[in-house]
């Protein structure tokens, strides 16, 4: 336990599972806040405003969280992961710069003017700076996943002196797997942000059906769900053909395979058995597996045997978080029709059942991020750049204790301060957004934070 | 045209470090500043200063790190694991003062603690780049390209004083801010606060740069051997200057304390550099050895010669919209 690879590992676990649900969160809801100031704009309906501005309070609230949490993963490279660093900086470092320079001082830059500034530069520059933030979460998905996918799929650089050196940027930034990986994780990230304000929406329905705002962003967030999670499955599929044609013993443990075989089987349940190399107390569907993964009945599905034991992955674990993602994303699905079939009987605002589905899954879409994170990246193990180094090389020579200590600190402060600030998220999307804006422009005055205005009902008061 | 970019690099990263500090040093100055002040009218007032900038600010701490690991990783992977628990202890500190801008405005049950988590998280951050700052200057234990030190190496006689000096150092920049933000009795107050700050921090400096020239000899005679004695008086001759002007501008100006205190922040700042120069990882690997490849180096100058004046740009253009005082009414 007190292996310092492992601690550093489950640290780095730990930062990054907390500090991915923001991102993801954020992506989505600044788009979302685009859209919605432009049908402001657009329409002059006072409702588009009241929603924007009672989601600008949670965007604010999940925005720093997810700053502060990502300050430190940054420098978490250095100090637990210091030979790493040194390997891979000239083709990681320059990926992550260019997500510093392109995407967090452009969000930054134009936060405060979007939170604080409409009453100051007015509505037509607001909505630049919407929009500039809107751009901003997208580059740094961009840049972010350019830089794992390369840890997935390294192509375009050549070793020298014990160091990773770029031949081709281009090869480096569109290697192979990130296409999918980026295409993959920004409708997860839309997803997920629909299922969100889904939520929120059928929470106020349930409680008033007449409620306006409610019934646009219920309404809003179900053409999301219904068009999206559709595709999602679609880019899910061509991202698992690619990740067995560069990865196969990580395709071979999601699917519990430990036998090369033709014409394989789709577990569907099981026990994956490391030690015993077999899955136990298989539920299977004859051929269906190779059907899916090959798009052939008879296609050919490399078993985890073929691999050296030393580089095999956890299959018990990455099977599980798999399964638990595409059961998420066809239930996502199933809401998404669902919500047609109401549609269509013209039930969509009354249909109590559906709101109450919809309230069920609003934070599907961060389990399913966090599981198919889990699979992605205990899949890649036990390399930390896939082929090139080995995560068991990559730790840097710190004391155990330091480790386990500041492991200790993260836990304890991670639970008080994202407790909190997950408390006060759902506590503003409570209110009703009907009152995020009232007329007379009074909602962002005194110097108040958005999230401040005294005007506002504050549920708990 | 055949460019040094290691050279390059190496004043970017130093631009960058230093934008950082005198940025984020204003608004963790202003957390520094919460023990003496109490009102939370005030300190609400205080914080609306600079709540829609502070992100900015910050981001250039992430710059500079991002920076150094793309441009000098043995360098980074060298400082990080030395620096293993102040990293973390700022790191730590900085999610609570950060967090503490939105929440400390949701609930006035908890503003007292939030006021406290901003407070104490802008106090331990300083103090934590203070002594990091102090032990990087002393040096660190390195044998064949690795950490070999202990993980309490940076707690020093010197690193605590470095510590006090950023802590007094970013609540004057604080203060500067806040005598422009502010009128009236508030900025009295500020101005009462600042003044033995003043002293403070030049006690501070005075030790902290005698002691320099003791830790190497190289340092010493970095300073003191011809002609460099020579060349390299007027800093220090200037920073004194600079400090009694900034004990005469506390008293009544408004506008020049702000820019007296960057001014002594930029000599210092200059100081460092002169005695540490060539060295990335002090007293042995200077910033050639660290530097990542070329093409490595290239393709992000691109980026930041494109990028950077816009980012200037448009910081520049935030801060003038929220320009001007921030009276009891706020913004609007």
């Amino acid at each position: 336990m007190f292996d310092p690879d492992i601690l550093a590992r489950i640290q780095f676990a730990f930062t990054i599972s907390f500090h991915i649900i923001f991102p993801s969160f954020t992506i989505g809801l600044a788009s979302f806040l685009f859209v919605l100031e432009a049908l402001w704009l657009r329409t002059r309906d006072d409702t588009y405003l009241a929603l924007y501005k009672f989601w600008l309070k949670i965007f604010a609230l999940a925005f720093g969280m997810g700053v502060v949490s990502g300050i430190v993963m940054s420098y978490q490279f250095g100090t637990n992961w210091g030979p790493f660093s040194e390997f891979t900086g000239g083709v990681l470092g320059p990926l992550m710069a260019y997500e510093v320079l392109s995407a967090f001082f452009l969000e930054a830059g134009f936060l405060g003017i979007m939170l604080f500034g409409l009453n100051r530069v007015g509505p037509k520059l607001h909505f630049t700076a919407t929009t500039m933030v809107a751009i901003g979460t997208l580059f740094s998905a961009f840049w972010i996943l350019s830089a794992n996918s390369w840890m997935q799929t390294p192509t375009g650089h050549i070793i020298e002196n014990g160091r990773a050196v770029v031949e081709s940027w281009w090869d480096v930034v569109f290697n192979p797997s990130f296409p999918y990986r980026l295409v993959h994780m920004v409708l997860a990230a839309f997803l997920t942000t629909a299922l969100v304000v889904g939520a929120v929406g059928a929470w106020h329905l349930l409680r008033d059906r007449e409620n306006r705002a409610a019934r646009i962003m219920f309404s809003m967030a179900m053409w999301m769900a219904a068009i999206v999670a559709p595709v999602q499955i679609v880019a899910g599929d061509m991202h698992g053909l690619n990740t067995l044609e560069y990865q196969p013993a990580k395709v071979a443990a999601m699917e519990g395979h430990f036998e090369t075989q033709n014409g394989a089987p789709l577990i569907l349940f099981g026990w994956p058995d490391m030690a015993a190399e077999e899955t136990k107390y298989a539920v299977e569907i004859p051929k269906l597996g190779s059907m899916i993964l090959t798009h052939d009945w008879d296609g050919r599905i490399t078993g985890l045997k073929d691999f050296a034991p030393e580089d095999r992955p956890n299959a018990t674990i990455v099977f599980w978080t798999f399964r638990i993602m595409v059961g998420l994303g066809l239930l996502m699905a199933l809401l998404g029709i669902a919500s047609l079939f109401a549609r269509w009987r013209k039930s969509i605002y009354s249909c109590t059942w559906l709101h109450r589905f919809a309230l069920i899954m609003g934070p599907s879409g961060f389990i399913a991020i966090l599981a198919g994170w889990f699979t992605t990246e205990i899949g890649r193990q036990p390399w930390v750049v896939y082929g090139l180094m080995r995560t068991s090389e990559a730790g840097s020579p710190v004391a155990p204790a330091a480790i386990a200590g500041s492991l200790a600190a993260f836990v304890i402060v991670y639970t008080i301060v994202f407790g909190v600030g997950t408390a006060y998220i759902i506590r503003a999307m409570n209110r009703d957004p009907r009152f995020a804006h009232s007329p007379k422009g009074e909602v962002l005055r005194a110097g108040s934070r958005p999230v401040a205005d005294p005007t506002f009902p504050q549920a708990g008061e | 045209m055949i460019m040094d970019y290691q050279l390059i690099w190496a004043l970017l990263i130093a631009v960058a470090v230093f934008a950082y500090v005198t940025l984020d040093g204003f608004d963790l100055g202003i957390g520094i500043l919460f023990p003496f002040i109490k009102d939370p009218a005030k300190r609400g007032r205080m914080m609306n200063t600079v709540a829609p900038v502070w992100d900015g600010n910050e981001t250039w701490l992430v710059l500079g790190g991002g920076g150094l690991y793309a441009a000098f990783p043995l360098a980074y992977s060298l400082l990080m694991t030395a620096f293993y628990i102040p990293v973390f202890t700022m790191l730590l500190a900085l999610v609570f003062r950060g967090v503490a801008f939105e929440f400390r405005f949701k609930s006035r049950d908890h503003q007292k603690h939030w006021d406290f988590a901003f407070s104490a998280g802008s106090i331990i951050a300083a103090a934590m780049q203070g002594a990091m700052l102090g032990a990087f200057i002393e040096g660190i234990v390195v044998e064949n390209a690795k950490f070999v030190g202990g993980p309490f190496d940076w707690l020093s006689p010197f690193s605590v004083f470095c510590a006090s000096a950023v802590v007094v150092g970013y609540a004057l920049l604080g203060t500067g801010w806040l005598i422009m933000k502010m009128e009236g009795n508030f900025q009295g107050r500020l101005r009462g606060l600042a003044k033995p700050a003043v002293i403070w921090m030049a006690a501070n400096l005075g030790v902290v740069s005698l002691m320099t020239s003791y830790i190497h000899p190289a340092y010493a005679a970095r300073w003191f051997d011809m002609p460099n004695l020579f060349f390299l008086a007027p800093i220090p001759i200037v920073t004194a200057g600079l400090l009694f002007w900034l004990w005469h501008a506390v008293k009544h100006r408004e506008k020049t304390v702000f820019g007296i205190t960057l001014g002594i922040f930029f000599l210092c700042y200059a100081g460092f550099g002169i005695t540490l120069y060539p060295n990335i990882v002090p007293p042995m690997i200077d910033f050639r050895t660290a530097a990542a490849p070329d093409n490595s180096l290239s393709f992000m100058l691109v980026g930041a010669a494109i990028l950077i004046p816009i980012i200037l740009a448009y910081t520049a253009y935030a801060y003038w919209v929220f320009r001007g005082k921030v009276g009891d009414e706020g913004y609007h």
